[in-house]
Parts: structure tokens; C-alpha cells; sequence
């Protein structure tokens, strides 16, 4: 008997999660991936040319993320890597 | 297509909740809170057959003509099927019916405020217990369930709170009367709300509005059945007070939201059709999405017109046009609901006022935010670095608000209902543009259009003869500010229709092209 219930519970969690997270999944990623960019602006600045004294810490980050580094010139209007001694494209 | 972002598939009863609790709100509940003044059976008949034959249609048509074009909005269907110039229309309709609905929803929340005082604590706690919810999930990745029912169970105990604690803002500040102050404050609010980001306010808040929702309507369905009210208003009323408008056309626009309603083919088109899993469930979630907000312009029209001791009562109530609304739903739905569920009449005010005005809350915060990026977007289409800029895009969102708020009937801001009419007559318009897009669509495929093109004329007939009526008694009361947004409408409104023929004209004889001749 106690089954029966649990297996309605079990389901509709689910389907209410979905209900919560589905109406703004998108603007919730775009919004994620904006700060995600600002991250990258942050970490890459110096190779830019761009004066950032927080390099040093983000230095080791770079190798992590040089990953996204196309996707990330791309988005930001730039058709071609900007860096002249990291070619991805 | 599936991107997991914005393309995910969703199951069709989560769709179908979503698409409802998205399109019902505050006005289903406003709308025909005023039109009973001409009796119940016009509102009613127009609501039961809007749902049916325009609403329905309006809203599965949306949704698929929106998956047929890799489910894009339709201001982007627009430019492809019509012109690039109704997609310019569609964009002024838009921006027209958000200045619209944050003024109307700005002024309907103050006067719930000044004629509810108790409502005023728990509609404002709603506010921080989202926040909380937000960051219960998104944080601190709480379950949703618990989040859930607390926040519920909080929700409504704060009522009693708010009975407890009535607030009553000073008789002036800065010589600004209460329903003033509340309309400054509510704008201040809503241009913070939108600058936060999603996930902390916005997107929790629409989520207990749509369990509020749901609940709702469960105590005010089960308070009707249980305590079988009767109707004390007439059928049809001929005891009109003397400058109400006439029913034709100003019912067909009085009652949008609730009967058709071009703000639904929005919310069909930008997120609904992105997560349908097959174009079947189209019908489920369009059709069924509407007709759930039927249901609840159906039962505003109840507590409007059975919750009253006696005609007389109601009479008063119906002193003037507007006069009903909001007011009228809470008092009549709070009778009703003391008889059916034993509910104080009292705790039940406060308890409707608060569903009430949590979704004109809800779709002010959307409104505003959604303004912002228009202005942005036309800072960055123009080429306007100040109007990129957030904060002077929302500040411009809100000035444009607060103008409209204070420009209609009065500095108090007390006049600011005059505007639901135009409100009403802005989203037809919108509705009419977009059954003209599905009507176009279905007519390049062959297909019968007349399901969609009858109610297309209809409503943009009727819209367009609202507007006309409205110029000349807006003149006439002196209402000149309201007189321009008027003729700035019905230039839209006679654009529109140039385009349909057009566009109607043009599709015609290219299917007559192709037809091989016996």
C-alpha cells in the first residue's frame, strides 16, 4: 500500500522541478554564460594587451580554459583568435 | 534542434502548466470584473465562445505555426509571411501593450492596497520568500519539493499576519496622495526586480504564482460548487449607469484576457513551442492553456456577480464603468468563499486580494524587464550607446510607465483604469495580427483558413471600432493625453488591416498559380 504513493511521489518531483526550471532554463544559461565570458575577459586580459594585475592568479587557469578560448573570440565579435601567439582559428 | 538551453522537449502536462499559469494572471480576473456591468450572460457568452472558437484556435495556432518555422517568435514569422513592415507593426503593438499592462497592473495593485490594507504585508512577503526559494535552489541546490510546500504553507499563513498588521500609507507625501505613492513605489520596485537577475526573483516568483494559481482556483471552484451562490446581476442589464459605453464593440475589448488575447501567441511562440515534444501535444498545450484562463475569467464573472446579498448591493458596486474589476472579484469572491469553505470574510479578501495582485506583480516585473530590452535593443539597432546602457533603458521603461499611469484621468493616479479599454484594445490588435500570420501560413499550404480568419476579422474589426470610440469620448472628456496614444493605435490598427488585405491578396494569387485549371 505504501508503495503506491511513493511511486506518485517519485514521479511527480520530477515533473515539478521541470515546471520550475523550464520557463527560464534558457535566460538562466545566457545569463550563466555571460559571466562565464566576463571570467574569460578576466583571465585573458594580459595576453590582450590589457593591463590586469589579478594574472598572476589566474595564470594557471589559462591552459584549463584556453578550451573554450574560440567559442568565448567568436561570441565576442572577433572573427579570428586576437592573440598572435595562440592561433586556434 | 534540441540544445538543452532553449530547445528541450518538456513533458506535455509540464508544457501545458506552464503555458497556462504563463497567460493566466491578473487580467482574466479584471477584464470581466467590468464587463458584467452589462449583465452576466454577454461577458459569459463571450468568454465561453472566446475560449472556444477564437482563444483556443489563437493559441494552438501560435504554438504551431511557431514549431513549423524551427519554433521561432512570431514577430520574426511576421517579416517572413507578411511584410517587414507588419514585423515593425508587431514590434510597436508589443511595445504599446507592455507601456499599457505596467500602467493598468501599477494602477489595479494601488487600488487593492488602499481598498484591502491587509493584503499589503503578504503580497510583499511573496517577494522575499521567492528570493528565498532562489536561493535555496540555485545556491544551496535544495530539492525543489521543500522549498515548495514551506514557501506555500508561509504564503498563506502571512495572511493572517497581514489582517493582524493592516498598512496604510500617510494621507500625503511630497503631496502625493496614497494611490500615488503606491504607484511610484510599485515602479521603483518593479525597475529593481528587473535588473536582478533571473534565477534570484523572477523566475521563483512566477513559480509560486503558478502553484498560487492552481490553488486558487481549487478554493474558489470548491467554494462555488459547495455554497451553489446565486446570481443577484442581471442577465442583461438595462439599468446602465449613464456614461457607460456601448456593449458593441467595448465588451470584445473590455474582456481580452480570458476570451482571446494577442499576449498568449507571445508566450506560445517565444518559449512554449521551443520545448513542445511532438507538434501533436501542439493542440494539448495551446488549446487546453487557454481554455484553463477561461476557466478563471469564468469564475471571476461568478464572484462578480453571485457574491452579492442583493441587486441593489451589486448596483452600487456597478456605479460606473471600471468601477467593478479587481474590487468587485475580491469582495464577491470573498462572500462566496465564506459560504462555500467557512473561510472569515475578511481572511478571504485578504487572501484574493493577494492572488490578485501577486500576478499583476508577476507580469509588471516581466513587463518592465521586457520594455528594457526593447529599448536596449532599439539603442543598439539605431546605434544610441545611452540607450544600451541598462539602467537608462529601464529608466526610460519606467518613465514611459509612470507618464501613462499619471497622464490618464488625474496626477493622483486614480484615473489610470480609464486606460484597461485601450489596454484591451492594444492586445486584440495583437491578436489579430498573429491569426493573420497562421491564417497566411495555413493559406500557403492549401489549407482551409477560414477557422482562423473568421475570428481575425472579428477582433481586429473590433478593436479597430473600440478605438474609434474611445477617440471621440476621450475628446470629449478632455482626456487629451490618452486621445494621442489613441490615434497613435488606430494608425496601427488601419496599418494592420492594409497589410492583411495585402498579404491576403498576394497569397491568393499565388495559390491560384499553382492550382492546375480542369
Amino acid at each position: 500500500m505504501s508503495s503506491l504513493p511513493r511511486a506518485w511521489w517519485g514521479r511527480f518531483r520530477p515533473l515539478l522541478s521541470e515546471f520550475y526550471h523550464a520557463p527560464y532554463r534558457g535566460a538562466v544559461a545566457r545569463a550563466r554564460r555571460d559571466e562565464d565570458d566576463l571570467f574569460m575577459l578576466f583571465v585573458f586580459a594580459e595576453m590582450m594587451g590589457v593591463s590586469n594585475p589579478a594574472t598572476y592568479y589566474t595564470l594557471e587557469l589559462q591552459p584549463i580554459l584556453l578550451e573554450r578560448f574560440h567559442e568565448w573570440h567568436r561570441r565576442m565579435g572577433m572573427e579570428h583568435s586576437p592573440l598572435d601567439h595562440f592561433r586556434c582559428c | 534542434m534540441r540544445d538543452d538551453i532553449d530547445y528541450v522537449p518538456t513533458n506535455r502536462f509540464v508544457l501545458w502548466g506552464h503555458h497556462f499559469t504563463s497567460v493566466a494572471g491578473a487580467a482574466p480576473i479584471i477584464g470581466p470584473g467590468i464587463a458584467v456591468i452589462w449583465g452576466w450572460l454577454p461577458a459569459f457568452l463571450w468568454v465561453v465562445l472566446g475560449t472556444i472558437f477564437f482563444a483556443g484556435v489563437h493559441d494552438f495556432g501560435a504554438v504551431w505555426a511557431s514549431v513549423r518555422h524551427k519554433a521561432r517568435s512570431l514577430g520574426s514569422l511576421t517579416g517572413d509571411v507578411i511584410s517587414v513592415r507588419a514585423r515593425s507593426l508587431f514590434m510597436v503593438v508589443i511595445f504599446f501593450l507592455l507601456l499599457m499592462v505596467n500602467a493598468v497592473f501599477a494602477v489595479a495593485i494601488s487600488d487593492a492596497f488602499q481598498a484591502t490594507p491587509s493584503s499589503v504585508i503578504p503580497a510583499w512577503s511573496a517577494v522575499f520568500v521567492a528570493i528565498i526559494i532562489g536561493v535555496l535552489i540555485y545556491r544551496m541546490h535544495v530539492g525543489i519539493m521543500w522549498p515548495t510546500i514551506v514557501g506555500t504553507v508561509i504564503l498563506y499563513a502571512v495572511i493572517s499576519l497581514g489582517e493582524l498588521v493592516p498598512v496604510e500609507l500617510p494621507a500625503t507625501v511630497v503631496s502625493l496622495p496614497p494611490s500615488a505613492q503606491w504607484i511610484v513605489l510599485l515602479f521603483v520596485y518593479a525597475a529593481i526586480a528587473s535588473m536582478l537577475p533571473v534565477w534570484l526573483l523572477l523566475q521563483p516568483r512566477d513559480y509560486i504564482n503558478g502553484i498560487q494559481l492552481f490553488v486558487g482556483l481549487g478554493i474558489l471552484y470548491g467554494a462555488v460548487l459547495i455554497a451553489s451562490p446565486m446570481i443577484v446581476a442581471p442577465a442583461i442589464n438595462q439599468n446602465m449607469p449613464a456614461a457607460a459605453p456601448p456593449i458593441v464593440p467595448l465588451l470584445f475589448v473590455t474582456i481580452a484576457c480570458g476570451a482571446i488575447s494577442g499576449f498568449h501567441g507571445l508566450v506560445g511562440s517565444g518559449t512554449t513551442s521551443k520545448q513542445l515534444n511532438t507538434e501533436p501535444d501542439a493542440r494539448f498545450v495551446g488549446y487546453l492553456g487557454s481554455s484553463g484562463e477561461g476557466a478563471l475569467a469564468i469564475v471571476a464573472i461568478i464572484a462578480a456577480t453571485a457574491g452579492f446579498a442583493s441587486l441593489s448591493e451589486w448596483e452600487t458596486m456597478y456605479s460606473s464603468f471600471g468601477a467593478g474589476g479587481m474590487t468587485a472579484f475580491v469582495q464577491g469572491g470573498a462572500v462566496i468563499v465564506n459560504n462555500g469553505l467557512g473561510l472569515s470574510i475578511s481572511f478571504a479578501e485578504t487572501l484574493l486580494t493577494v492572488m490578485a495582485v501577486l500576478f499583476a506583480g508577476t507580469t509588471m516585473d516581466t513587463g518592465v524587464r521586457l520594455q528594457r530590452y526593447i529599448v536596449q535593443e532599439m539603442g543598439t539597432i539605431y546605434n544610441i550607446p545611452p540607450l544600451q546602457n541598462g539602467y537608462t533603458a529601464t529608466a526610460i521603461a519606467v518613465g514611459a510607465c509612470l507618464a501613462l499611469a499619471f497622464g490618464a484621468g488625474g496626477s493622483d493616479g486614480s484615473g489610470g483604469m480609464l486606460i484597461w479599454p485601450l489596454f484591451g484594445t492594444t492586445n486584440q490588435l495583437l491578436a489579430g495580427l498573429t491569426l493573420l500570420v497562421i491564417s497566411v501560413i495555413l493559406v500557403k499550404l492549401g489549407r482551409p483558413a477560414r477557422y482562423t480568419l473568421t475570428p481575425m476579422i472579428f477582433v481586429t474589426s473590433m478593436a479597430f471600432l473600440s478605438a474609434v470610440y474611445q477617440l471621440w469620448d476621450l475628446y470629449a472628456t478632455g482626456q487629451y493625453f490618452l486621445v494621442v496614444v489613441d490615434i497613435m493605435i488606430i494608425i496601427t490598427a488601419v496599418m494592420v488591416m492594409l497589410e492583411s488585405v495585402s498579404a491576403f491578396t498576394r497569397e491568393r494569387r499565388n495559390a491560384a498559380a499553382v492550382t492546375p485549371t480542369g
